[in-house]
């Protein structure tokens, strides 16, 4: 067949909602444009795990670190699963990890801020994790099968990250006045940050077009944000707390609410590697996988060994 | 040091961010490539209660069987999802061609009468 068959049986399979999987043609571009994204959210999963893991040996009770051990557990796993589906695009595991730690590929900058309180524990699962479930409810339709079924495998997962986050800051709404001041104060600082976790808007995105054609992105960005905008001005109600924005306002008459305008100079700046953590986080990697080295080597050397003996087993029998 | 990105947001960066790599310091890349290649890829099935079959859940590094389903019990069971797990090492999966998949589920495409709903019966027959 001729590329442009080729490409023409992949563009009717779109059209008919058909996924991809990973033996069958596609077009260079959609392969690249796949494995940046999935890798990305590998990676995002993974530093993930970082300002949460902080905070497992501070945890205010027995029950809020198992559950914290439980989540970022639950990270590591999804992770997993992304780098498999990423993995299925041909890219050695290896390659992928490497691009992380040498700054290559990215993950999102949500993660280079820092987490000063427990609060904050609160604030992520219900604002970041919030978040990144918008997308990721999204992405369980998206046009590459083993990348839709990692994302349906995550969501049925992610979704006590969200309520145990939202439960950790009800409880301190409900507590003393200082503990109210930390709900409040975690509320601001993660209120703009996950907003930016959304991208830029529609007009500046630039991959944004061709992801929506492919089918890999079924909603933009501008929509993804309002959405999730909805529905955080409601629940904020129920905390009693506020967010941030003197111009959030429901609008009758688009029934959504308006927002004030985000910092996109902020957005940039962390995107390029100046937020307050970017160094941390990827020295934190690096030094895990560094200091794993051993374990990883001897793992190895013991698989090798005991393959050698079996082989010598079989050939004397 | 010029970094050109043209476009990042969650699950979805710019791919101009690979001209880093090129400036990135060399000991980093050096200290992170030297460390071997990955452990072997293992397919993992899982049979999430008796009496259903194992079915395809996804894939892992693992450096033997035994870690590929320790492994895969702490990714792919951490609720409950299972009762036994397969794992095999992917080398060993052989799979049919897609692009063959035309001629290779031709015989069966014109074969209604395997299907019961090919034959018509009088509604006074029951059970059938």
């Amino acid at each position: 067949m001729q590329i442009h068959d080729l490409e023409k049986v992949f563009l009717d399979k779109i059209e008919e909602e058909i996924k991809i999987e990973p033996r069958d043609w596609m077009p260079d571009a959609y392969r690249k444009n796949l494995v940046r994204q999935i890798s990305q959210h590998a990676h995002s999963e993974i530093v993930g795990m970082l300002p949460e893991g902080n905070w497992i040996s501070r945890a205010p009770s027995l029950k809020r670190k198992a559950i914290l051990i439980a989540k970022v557990q639950d990270e590591a796993g999804h992770g997993l699963y992304l780098y498999s589906a990423a993995e299925t695009l041909g890219t050695s595991r290896e390659e992928t990890i490497n691009d992380l730690h040498s700054g290559k590929a990215k993950y999102s900058s949500i993660f280079n801020y820092p987490t000063t309180s427990w609060a904050d524990m609160g604030a992520i699962g219900w604002l970041v994790d919030g978040a990144a479930i918008i997308n990721q409810v999204m992405l369980c339709r998206t046009s590459y099968g083993p990348y839709a079924r990692a994302m349906v495998r995550i969501c049925r997962e992610e979704s006590f990250h969200q309520r145990q986050g939202f439960e950790i800051l009800l409880v301190l709404s409900r507590g003393t006045a200082e503990q109210k001041a930390m709900c409040q104060d975690a509320i601001n600082r993660w209120w703009w940050p996950s907003l930016m976790m959304f991208g830029p808007r529609d007009g500046e995105s630039t991959h944004s077009d061709q992801s929506m054609k492919w089918k890999i992105k079924r909603m933009s960005n501008d929509e993804l944000r309002q959405k999730f905008i909805d529905m955080i001005a409601e629940q904020v109600k129920v905390l009693g707390m506020t967010l941030p924005d003197p111009d959030l306002k429901w609008n009758e008459s688009r029934q959504h609410y308006d927002f004030g305008e985000i910092d996109w100079n902020e957005f940039w700046n962390v995107v390029k590697g100046n937020g307050p953590c970017n160094k941390q986080r990827i020295e934190a990697r690096k030094n895990a996988w560094d200091e794993g080295a051993w374990v990883r080597e001897a793992a190895a050397a013991y698989a090798n060994k005991k393959k050698l003996k079996t082989n010598n087993g079989l050939e004397a029998a | 040091m010029m970094i050109r990105i043209t476009k990042q947001y969650y699950g979805d960066f710019g791919e101009s961010a690979a001209d880093v790599s090129a400036n990135a310091p060399k000991e980093i890349i050096q200290a992170t490539s030297n460390i071997g290649h990955d452990w072997p890829l293992w397919e993992v099935f899982i049979r999430s209660k008796q009496g259903l079959d194992h079915k395809h859940v996804g894939s892992l590094h693992a450096a033997d069987a035994q870690m590929a389903i320790e492994n895969a019990r702490d990714v792919y069971t951490r609720r409950m999802e299972g009762v036994s797990i397969w794992v095999v090492e992917s080398t060993y999966i052989h799979a049919s061609n897609p692009d063959e998949a035309e001629s290779l589920y031709d015989p069966a495409s014109d074969k209604a009468y395997r299907h019961p709903t090919f034959y018509d019966l009088p509604d006074a027959v029951k059970h059938m």
